[in-house]
């Protein structure tokens, strides 16, 4: 508990101006486990925040919590200013029209393809001619970055790094404000994974988003978050950029941001 | 809102567009029919201008229906002037720009064609589930034999555990089912008998109806239902996890390791409720027959006159091969899921489909032998 306090000195450093998501206090778990225990954070409009943690250490609870797939069982999250708990139905669709989701394995659905994938949330959200959702559904694929010709295939026919970009494509499909990424690089190889991080840099100058990713990813770290949140003892023990992280003395930190993997990072 | 999106005036042939309020998702469906009527204006006009100035927002939607304008002023031979587009939407515009370029080839659709293909492809599909199941067959064989020269690699755990699924367990509805079947038949024997005064035949029918036919098939098609579903859907999902390709990259016959155990566990446990199930079903009838004023002397007295020995062989002997043909028939779907869930689901229900499909063919093919070598 010592080494929680010197890191962090200022109890609001993890306050911004005007966050897009604000998180305090909150509790969250499953079955009889408490996984998060007082967790504060906040997302500032337009940033790239990466959520950081040892495996297991609830890193996707927390996005699964704060996009409402997990009970809370204390504390508040404002998302665009409402707590999307205490809205009402109606009001909860259109608030859940402004983000989107990329889960770990895609979740793309099996049964569709890759063109009606992108299209679902435009065909139960909006009211929109065939040919603009084709052309539109295709727009996305190729900001993605992939060719028009994996339209009509489906999810089982597409390679890993494929799934995570359609994938993206759908999370994109209704022009969210918000995008959450759980592990967006995961699985993916070191060039994909690079490739998968400038796009996501690319799309959130081109878009305006704000981006919520929970990763592993030293790599991603470096090259597109503008702040890092770790994750430990239940709690986010310290919010900052990377020059925060590489200066931080708690030993869960200096591990992971200068331990043997990172500085290999850095020589190379 | 009665912001226009888009002002559209077109004089001395020249057509002004002034774009105006938020060019999103929302309001995308509007903006589409406005910007398709400008598209039609541009073909009489010299030249074409957009002013986006007056633009609020502009997200991926908008920003495509800019460009679809821009080339379809463009494909009419003039040129559209964009103007005071907000700085920071020069690189959604660009991206846009590039976006939609490759022609997608529409798939070729032919409803004859179409019709004519599925038909093929239903054909070949049976032909080949004939030759999968007569395979998997020729498959389990080998393991089997393969079992026998080596006794101790037979999983009997497994054979156990899943004999207490598909058996004991199975025990409560098939009582159930096949007692309320004996209670139904004799009753509809007795209500239509009576009018000839011949109620005691009853006793012959529904002994010979339920030992020979009744009870086997009825319990052999809830157990395809019950264990031949879960059967596919548990090597189905299996597969999908790459559960199978492990075993196999560890030296093990997925064959022998999955397949002979529940195959062994059905071939055992249906003709044990095969006879449970008959045995309810016998009294199931007498129970009703003696409501409708039979004693249970008579009733058993008249059974015993009834059937035969061969009655009763003639219904056990095909249990084992009605368990054979679920449990192959499951494997065999279950090995063929694909990577999504609905090809678990489609296999699941081609499993059941298919296994009392078989089962009744086979039932046919018995009741021919049976009667040529007289039994």
């Amino acid at each position: 508990m010592d080494a929680i306090r010197t890191v962090t000195p200022r109890a609001a450093a993890f306050e911004v101006e005007d966050p897009i998501i604000r998180v305090r206090d909150l509790v969250s778990g499953f079955g009889t486990t408490t996984v998060l225990d007082g967790v504060s954070l906040d997302v500032a409009r337009g940033e790239i925040l990466g959520c950081v943690g040892a495996s297991g250490i609830g890193k996707s609870v927390m996005l699964r919590t704060i996009v409402g797939l997990l009970p809370r069982r204390a504390g508040t999250i404002t998302v665009f200013g409402a707590d999307p708990a205490r809205l009402g139905a109606r009001a909860r669709r259109a608030l859940e029209r402004r983000w989107g989701v990329l889960f770990q394995h895609g979740a793309l659905f099996s049964s569709l393809t890759v063109r009606q994938n992108v299209q679902f949330p435009m065909r139960e959200h909006l009211r929109l001619s065939r040919r603009l959702m084709d052309e539109v559904a295709v727009a996305k694929l190729e900001m993605v970055g992939l060719s028009a010709d994996v339209c009509e295939k489906t999810p089982s026919e597409l390679s890993g790094g494929m799934i995570k970009r359609v994938a993206l494509a759908r999370a994109l499909a209704l022009d969210p404000e918000i995008v959450f990424l759980d592990e967006p690089t995961s699985g993916l190889d070191p060039i994909g994974a690079a490739e998968f991080d400038s796009l996501i840099k690319t799309l959130q100058r081109t878009l305006g988003l704000t981006v919520f990713m929970v990763t592993h990813d030293l790599d991603s770290l470096h090259a597109v978050c503008d702040r890092i949140a770790v994750l430990a003892d239940r709690q986010v023990i310290t919010v900052g950029t990377m020059a925060t992280m590489l200066a931080s003395e708690h030993p869960w930190v200096r591990a992971y941001f200068r331990g043997t993997r990172s500085r290999a990072r850095r020589v190379a | 809102m009665s912001d226009a999106l888009l002002d559209i005036s077109l004089k001395d042939g020249r057509l002004a567009l002034a774009a105006s309020g938020a060019w999103t998702a929302e309001r995308a469906g509007d903006l589409e029919r406005r910007i398709d009527s400008a598209a039609k204006r541009a073909r009489s006009a010299t030249t074409v201008e957009i002013r986006m100035g007056g633009v609020e927002r502009l997200d991926t939607f908008g920003a495509w229906l800019l460009e679809r304008l821009v080339r379809a002023v463009a494909s009419a031979g003039r040129e559209a002037q964009v103007v005071d587009l907000p700085e920071r939407y020069r690189d959604l515009l660009e991206e846009a720009h590039r976006a939609n370029r490759t022609a997608v080839s529409a798939p070729r659709t032919n409803p004859l064609g179409d019709a004519l293909e599925t038909l093929g492809r239903g054909t070949v599909g049976i032909l080949r589930d004939l030759v999968l199941i007569v395979q998997m067959f020729g498959e389990v064989a080998v393991a089997l034999l393969r079992v026998l020269v080596r006794p101790w690699t037979f999983r009997f755990t497994s054979t156990v555990h899943h004999l207490d699924r598909v058996g004991w367990r199975a025990v409560p509805v098939i009582l159930l089912m096949t007692f309320l079947l004996g209670c139904i038949i004799a009753q509809q024997g007795i209500f239509h008998f009576r009018r000839f005064g011949v109620e005691v035949y009853v006793v012959d029918m529904v002994g010979i109806l339920v030992l020979r036919e009744i009870g086997v098939l009825m319990t052999a098609i809830m157990i395809a239902g019950r264990s031949g579903s879960a059967y596919t859907a548990e090597l189905g999902s299996m597969k999908m996890r790459e559960e199978i390709d492990a075993l196999r990259t560890m030296g093990f016959d997925p064959l022998e390791v999955l397949v002979l155990p529940r195959l062994v566990a059905l071939v055992i446990a249906l003709p044990a409720l095969a006879f449970v199930g008959s045995m309810a079903a016998l009294y199931g009838a007498g129970l009703v027959c003696q409501l409708y004023g039979m004693s249970p002397e008579v009733f058993l007295a008249r059974l015993k006159d009834a059937i035969s020995l061969d009655d009763f062989l003639v219904g056990m002997i095909k249990a084992p091969f009605m368990a054979l043909v679920i449990g192959v028939v499951a494997s065999v779907e279950g090995l063929q899921v694909k990577g999504s869930a609905e090809s678990l689901g489609l296999n699941t229900t081609a499993s059941v489909v298919k296994a009392i499909f078989l089962m009744i063919g086979l039932d046919g093919a018995f009741a021919i032998f049976f009667a040529s070598i007289g039994m």
